[in-house]
């Protein structure tokens, strides 16, 4: 079976009668068998996916199939999906099993997507490289020796080495992004608050977003449309109203492009990445648009803003897990207090108990002002100076990462080395506004490289346009 | 900012996690550095800015306070480590 790039072309097939929903979730289900070194899935639905595909093959029969039928799809261990393990690819959720779907997981769902398996990530979506995973790393297809990205790592593998159409994953910081563009393919973060986050295991709720990793933007565009809008379980969701994102993506417009200096400019960028950058700017300037720098002088304050909101949020988020409701519980425990210290002692992963110690620590007594009032501060300054940018540019074009997939144990040693891996990413979901990467061919190691693109908040309809254009010019 | 050893244990006391004591100069030591790295923050001046803590624009969202069951009674303790037929068992911390 050929590899199907988009839910357009597997229609197509299907409609001709070439293919049926079953043989092609046999077609993933044999490839996720081969490449199970990958280590991409944490639990395959095989006879389930079966079950459900012909299913949705009969529906179409009878004309009564959802607007995703013919879409095999993979999530991310971050959504709840009724009746389905679900841990966060951590020890401390063991032996979970949600009882209840996710608002976006119930709405593909509801379309007649297939849902094929959970995929491996970071714990509680905590990396930038899915090597804080309690079921070990997935693996770069490009080159098996690199990470894929995280913390959607298993999930942006899935979808580049053909192991389901499209992934759910979750972007706090650049988790669909980063992998995304490591892996060769789109990753989509929409506005904060476009989709409902009832049923996504909470990281750090003021930044929390369910994305999309696709091999076309007609995919994202779909799903977007599908799972975005009002839901009774989610306050803080928007009420505006869902655009056909799939039915206006035609681009005839000349634009405004802003671009970063230290993007194209600093050393701290792979030269390469930095090339291929210049490279689509000049395309764009010669195809009449107005390309030229912009000054975000708060760039080498997000970072740090990031890791203190973050944290905090995440040590406030994580208290849930303590032995008691569900998941591990410690053996040793002699009394309550012992109980809930064990159980997240020996369950929790490094990465994420340093995250709690961080955020516990900026919010107490003493601290809290100096770090997590300052950084609430430094945040409204990188929300208003980016939408003063991208009041007088369309859109904003930037590498999506600093260097190409690196190497499986580079940066486990030193945290904030790894931390700057999202230094691109984490300017729009400080800000909440909606981001892509669109892939841009690959290095001269054939490794991957992704371009961002960012827009004003709600104004996903342009950027999914605009990124469906510029992948038809590179 | 610097912390000691000291903090390091409060800390973990109040995010209820415990580490060996052989640990606790490497966490100290990444602690720190990671504090080095925040304290970036205090070059900025933010005396007249207020701080940011609402990320979404929808204001009060109300809804009819009905009375629904949303998760069955079994469901709730269905995934507990343990339990009896109404509740969560933990040790015991009363005398």
């Amino acid at each position: 079976m050929k590899r199907y790039n988009s839910l357009e072309e597997v229609r197509s097939d299907l409609s001709k009668g070439l293919i049926s929903c079953r043989s092609l979730t046999e077609y993933y289900l044999d490839n996720i068998k081969k490449k199970a070194h990958l280590n991409a899935y944490l639990e395959v639905y095989e006879t389930e996916a079966l079950a459900k595909a012909s299913e949705v093959d009969q529906k179409i029969k009878e004309g009564k199939a959802g607007k995703l039928a013919g879409m095999v799809i993979g999530i991310k261990d971050v959504l709840c999906h009724k009746n389905h393990g679900l841990q966060a690819s951590g020890k401390i959720l063991s032996g979970f099993i949600s009882q209840f779907s996710g608002t976006a997981v119930q709405r593909i769902i509801d379309e007649d997507a297939i849902i094929i398996g959970r995929q491996n990530c970071d714990e509680f979506a905590m990396g930038s490289s899915n090597e804080n995973s309690a079921f070990g790393p997935s693996l770069n297809e490009a080159d098996t020796t690199r990470v894929p990205g995280g913390s959607s790592g298993g999930s942006a593998v899935a979808v580049q080495a053909d192991l389901c159409l499209a992934s759910l994953g979750s972007d706090t910081g650049g988790s669909v992004r980063q992998p995304a563009a490591f892996c060769g393919i789109y990753g989509l973060k929409p506005t904060y608050s476009r989709i409902s986050r009832y049923g996504l295991i909470a990281y750090s709720s003021s930044f929390d977003t369910i994305g999309i990793i696709s091999r076309s933007v007609e995919d994202a565009a779909l799903l977007l449309e599908i799972m975005a809008g009002p839901d009774n379980f989610d306050s803080t969701v928007s009420h505006k109203e869902v655009p056909a994102y799939s039915k206006s993506l035609d681009f005839g417009k000349k634009v405004k492009i802003g671009y970063l200096k230290e993007s194209v400019e600093s050393p701290g960028v792979n030269e390469e990445i930095r090339k291929k950058t210049q490279d689509i700017l000049t395309t764009l300037e010669k195809e009449g648009h107005t390309v030229k720098p912009v000054e975000f002088s708060l760039l080498e304050y997000i970072l740090p803003t990031y890791y203190i909101l973050t944290t905090a949020e995440a040590s406030s988020n994580l208290s849930r897990y303590d032995g008691v409701k569900y998941g591990y519980r410690s053996s040793e425990a002699t009394d309550l207090q012992s109980l809930y210290k064990k159980t997240r002692s020996e369950a929790f992963g490094a990465e994420v108990k340093r995250r709690i110690m961080l955020g516990t620590f900026v919010l107490s007594a003493g601290y809290y002002d100096a770090y997590y009032t300052k950084a609430q501060k430094v945040r409204r300054l990188i929300k208003e100076q980016t939408e003063k940018i991208l009041s007088d540019v369309d859109f904003l074009v930037i590498p999506t990462t600093p260097t190409t997939a690196f190497k499986i144990g580079e940066k486990t040693e030193d945290p904030i080395s790894m931390y700057l891996a999202d230094v691109f990413t984490v300017q729009a979901n400080l800000s909440g506004i909606p981001a892509i990467s669109v892939p841009a061919g690959n290095d001269s190691q054939g490794l991957p490289i992704g371009i961002q693109i960012m827009t004003k908040a709600f104004e996903e309809s342009s950027l999914l346009a605009f990124s469906k254009y510029l992948t038809s010019k590179n | 900012m610097h912390i000691d050893k000291e903090t390091i244990r409060k800390i973990a006391h109040l995010g209820r996690l415990e580490f060996e004591e052989k640990n606790e100069e490497h966490i100290l030591k990444d602690f720190n550095k990671i504090l080095d790295w925040m304290d970036k923050l205090n070059e900025l001046d933010t005396s007249n800015v207020a701080p940011l803590i609402h990320m979404s624009s929808e204001v009060n969202v109300l809804r009819e306070d009905e009375v629904k069951v949303t998760l069955k009674h079994e469901e709730a303790l269905y995934n507990a480590p343990k339990k009896d037929s109404d509740y969560f068992r933990v040790p015991k911390f009363l005398g």
